[in-house]
């Protein structure tokens, strides 16, 4: 259905920060009735040449084109004008008011001036969100909405603004799988009724399925546009990352010894009062990985915390190479030789204010060579992490840079090369390569994969089916709070689907 | 990541600006207000300070007299000008009869010959400084931990009635002893009452600001108590004014700056001097510190790294007691030498330690500078400066100087505001540059 004539033209944009060029002579066009993705790696500039069209920065160079007109914006407020939205990462929503208001703010139906029309408003809401298939409540507060649901909003507000363009920044990132096939069929609404949707992603798959034309940025650099029909998996990654991407995981068969970690019958109570994990049993044995699937919610963070001794069980029991560690503390679980990767590198992971080097004695500056009878060698750590920065091949800073100056991919290299260097018989990685591009994900696999074959009893927790069924030796699928059944990794993603939410519980039990 | 990548060079010891998402992101508003707020070290405080003297300039202008005279005034009162006046003078070696020649005069003592008013109003200001360099780390501390301590006030009366009871006891100890374990006790005292409100951070989950206040009113009550008329500690042969005995002699802090009979700089100084070293070394050079930062910057973090939160908050708050536990006897011993009812009411040293803390942005050299400030400010605009009273009235001198310090605080909570103001100066400024090149280009 696109026409000819591109509603948006990016002619020749560049952008420089200091230090860096996010844009290098970036063109673009999008169509009425196109779904246009802008793909690549975390830090490719995809934000930013959005950011740009958006009013949100000014380009050093080139021209933004609209209908075939020059345009310049000083704010979004002109790009609001000139019929193009954006939903941007971070929702700009405000909790405590209601979905209409949320919608109509600064742009609110009056009468006699003044007074705020809520009946036309929220007929107007009702009638746009009918019109494109966005079901939402107008009388639901925001902040009593799902995540979902409140990107609907977002979505909606572009679209009350007169939006013609809609860009959507990493849409999917927050979403549950079934939010974003959701998602997706809202955007193929939109798309049927002439708008177009620029889509920012790194995710291979779903650029795959939803988008007509893909535009692959490397490095602030248009490397190219193709169409879907016709583009792979492997080509997109390649184009990504600038060389031949691993998007399987090499492995060799594993050779499982005796049982490492064991959890018997455990039951966690999370911070609401609510048992969230009731009654899971399992052990990894040296040499697999095990991995734990399940939709986000069943009792996984939990389960974790449990394990790693940053939450004790209410009953059951861990025992870690013999060793009885229910209920002991984090500091025990860590000399027993348990490595962690936590689920959420940021607050959890890494102190983001600390260096590099300090980050990487987080469980060991009490302890000899980085320190002494309480006097810290600050030397010996900056050696230590320039040691293991080298070995992880983390850029962008030495020892001394934060650690809040890396990107996701470098910092999360930082976490791996703490825990793994620690020689732990037990490694815990939880959603190890959430927020990762191609090429880092790459890195992460290898390394679980390496910590296996080295005789190391791995624990996977991930929501990303790929990751789970490529990696595990074993897979357990968690739902609600329970196990519900074991597979072999050469199970089909529909079964998995299936158990995952419940499905097969009876078959299972 | 591959090869051909290059990544924004970041070198070791430097901070580059955040390269954010290495190779592309645009760093956000938040990052680089932080990183500006970081770099900008030293420049935000100044800043800070400024704006709040400019302020203040505008009241006294609005008052009808001259700001600067008066801020002339104020600053000739805090001796500060010392360092102006060099000449040819000398020192005496302590315990030798050896003179060495000095730029400076030091004669602060008004009975010795060449006697110099900007040296005693020097000693005077640094004797203010030595209390709040002590109550600044004891804020400065706590904060490092994540813990916002108001009790710095009742903490420093705590040490100082732990002060007075030692001192004022044992009479027929040995000086340096008697000394040394009213120091020791006081400072327990402060580490105590500190301890108490992190030792109900860490249980109950009892927020310091709240318990730290209500432990600040209950020290207060007890040493009107103590002190009041009949009261357990009132002084023994005056029975009708509500004051404690006097420090026994011995017990003096012996005064190396001035005239030891009106108020002269005492030892206490070097010990607040020690105490900015300890505060730097513990906190970045021990393990422990290494836990109080870390539980600071991010306790699930911390918790994940094997680090006890609870021990942190309940040790944080404790050595936080003790900073101040020690302005409070040092005060006592140096020169106050007594406690009074009305002195526990009116003192507020360790409210000024937050204004000095956060002035000092929490570090080391910072808590010094701003403990001299305020110290300056403090002796400049006291109603014993002569100077400031030809220009200002001296009944307002005094409230002048809370009014800086009110300033100074909300300039502190502002400061991101200020350094966002700074940037959009400069940015305009670019701007209206490359449109004047633009338009030089047309024409």
């Amino acid at each position: 259905m696109p026409d000819d004539q591109p509603v948006l033209e990016v002619r020749g944009v560049t952008k420089r920060f200091p230090g860096v060029v996010a844009n290098d002579r970036v063109d673009l066009d999008v169509r009425r009735g196109e779904v246009h993705a802008l793909l690549g790696e975390n830090g490719a500039g995809k934000t930013t040449l959005m950011n740009i069209v958006y009013g949100l920065y000014h380009a050093d160079e080139g021209e933004i084109l609209r209908d075939g007109k020059p345009v310049s914006f000083s704010s979004a407020r002109d790009a609001i004008r000139s019929g193009i939205g954006m939903v941007h990462q971070h929702f700009m929503l405000i909790p405590v008011m209601t979905v209409t208001e949320n919608i109509v703010l600064a742009a609110e139906p009056t009468r006699a001036g003044v007074l705020l029309d809520s009946e036309t408003a929220a007929a107007r809401v009702r009638e746009l969100s009918d019109q494109f298939g966005l079901a939402v409540d107008p009388r639901a507060r925001v902040q009593d909405i799902t995540v979902g649901q409140q990107q609907r909003v977002e979505i909606l507000k572009a679209l009350y603004r007169g939006a013609e363009i809609l860009i959507l920044d990493e849409p999917t990132s927050v979403l549950t799988p079934q939010e974003a096939s959701e998602l997706f069929e809202i955007l193929e609404s939109l798309q049927a009724q002439g708008k177009a949707i620029v889509f920012i992603s790194h995710k291979l798959k779903e650029v795959l399925e939803i988008a007509d034309l893909i535009t692959v940025l490397r490095r602030g650099k248009k490397v190219d546009t193709i169409a879907r029909a016709g583009a792979t998996e492997a080509g997109l990654a390649r184009m990504m990352v600038g060389r031949e991407v691993l998007l399987r995981v090499e492995k060799k068969p594993a050779e499982p010894g005796a049982p490492i970690l064991e959890a018997e019958d455990v039951h966690v109570i999370d911070d609401r009062g609510l048992e969230v994990v009731r009654g899971v049993t399992f052990d990894v044995r040296a040499g697999e990985i095990v991995g734990i699937a399940g939709v986000d919610g069943n009792g996984q963070t939990e389960l974790i915390d449990a394990v790693a001794g940053l939450r004790h069980p209410s009953a059951g029991r861990i025992v870690v190479d013999g060793r009885e560690l229910t209920g002991a503390s984090a500091r025990e679980h860590l000399d027993e030789g348990l490595g962690h990767i936590p689920e959420d590198r940021h607050r959890r992971g890494l102190v983001l204010e600390f260096s590099l080097a300090e980050n990487l004695a987080l469980h060991d500056y009490d302890k000899k060579p980085f320190s002494r009878l309480g006097w810290l060698h600050p030397g010996r750590l900056v050696q230590w992490a320039r040691r293991l920065l080298q070995e992880f091949d983390v850029r962008g800073g030495g020892p001394q840079t934060r650690a809040s100056a890396l990107s996701g991919g470098n910092q999360q290299k930082v976490v791996i090369a703490r825990e793994v260097t620690r020689d732990p018989r037990v490694l815990i990685a939880a959603q190890p390569t959430r927020g990762l591009d191609v090429g880092a994900i790459e890195f992460v696999h290898r390394r679980l994969v390496e910590q296996r074959d080295s005789g190391k009893a791995v624990l996977l927790v991930s929501l990303e089916l790929d990751e789970i069924v490529s990696l595990s030796d074993r897979i357990l699928v968690i739902y609600e709070g329970q196990i519900v059944g074991e597979f072999a990794p050469d199970v089909s993603e529909e079964e998995l689907g299936i158990a995952m939410t419940g499905g097969s519980r009876e078959a299972a039990a | 990541m591959t090869d051909e990548i290059v990544e924004p060079a970041a070198g070791d010891d430097v901070e580059t600006p955040p390269p954010a998402e290495p190779g592309g992101y645009a760093p956000s508003v938040a990052q680089r207000l932080a990183f500006y707020q970081r770099a900008g070290g030293i420049i935000t405080p100044i800043l800070t300070t400024v704006f709040a003297f400019f302020m203040g300039g505008i009241v006294v202008a609005a008052t009808g007299h001259n700001p600067f005279k008066t801020y002339w005034a104020i600053f000739k009162g805090t001796g500060l000008n010392w360092f102006f006046h060099v000449g040819n003078h000398h020192i005496d070696i302590p315990f030798t009869n050896v003179h060495v020649w000095f730029p400076w005069n030091t004669a602060a003592d008004i009975a010795s010959s060449g006697y110099s008013v900007p040296a005693n109003s020097l000693a005077q200001t640094l004797l203010y400084s030595t209390t709040l360099i002590l109550t600044g780390l004891s804020v400065a501390f706590a904060f490092r931990c994540g813990l916002f301590n108001i009790g710095g006030q009742g903490q420093y009366i705590a040490g100082a009635i732990t002060g007075v009871y030692i001192g004022t006891r044992f009479v027929g100890m040995p000086g340096p002893l008697h000394i040394v374990l009213a120091i020791v006790l006081a400072a327990l005292a402060g580490a105590f009452w500190g301890a108490i409100a992190g030792f109900l951070k860490a249980t109950v989950g009892a927020h310091e600001v709240i318990t730290t206040i209500m432990l600040n009113w209950i020290v207060i009550w007890v040493g009107q108590y103590l002190f009041g008329i009949g009261g357990p500690l009132q002084n023994h042969i005056d029975k009708t004014n509500p004051k404690s005995d006097s420090i026994a002699t011995n017990a003096h802090l012996s005064v190396w700056w001035g005239n030891p009979f009106l108020q002269g700089l005492h030892i206490g100084f070097f010990i607040a001097i020690g105490a900015l070293i300890v505060f730097y070394l513990v906190l970045n050079r021990t393990t422990l510190g290494y836990e109080i930062r870390a539980v600071g910057f991010n306790p699930d973090a911390a918790r994940y790294g094997g680090i006890s939160v609870a021990r942190n908050y309940i040790t944080a708050m404790a050595i936080a007691g003790v900073f101040a536990g020690l302005a409070g006897v040092i005060d006592v011993l140096g020169y106050a030498f007594r406690l009074d009812v009305l002195d526990i009411q009116v003192s507020n040293v360790g409210f000024i330690g937050i204004a000095v803390a956060l002035l000092g942005r929490n570090k080391t050299l910072g808590v010094f500078l701003g403990a001299l400030l305020f110290g300056a400010l403090i002796n400049g605009t006291s109603t014993r400066n002569p100077g400031l009273a030809h220009v200002f009235d001296p009944r307002f001198a005094g409230n002048f100087s809370t009014m800086i310090q009110a300033l100074v605080l909300l300039f502190i909570g502002a400061d991101v505001l200020i350094i966002y103001v700074w940037q959009l100066r400069r940015k305009v400024g670019l701007d209206r540059r490359a449109e004047s090149e633009t338009a030089e280009g047309a024409a």
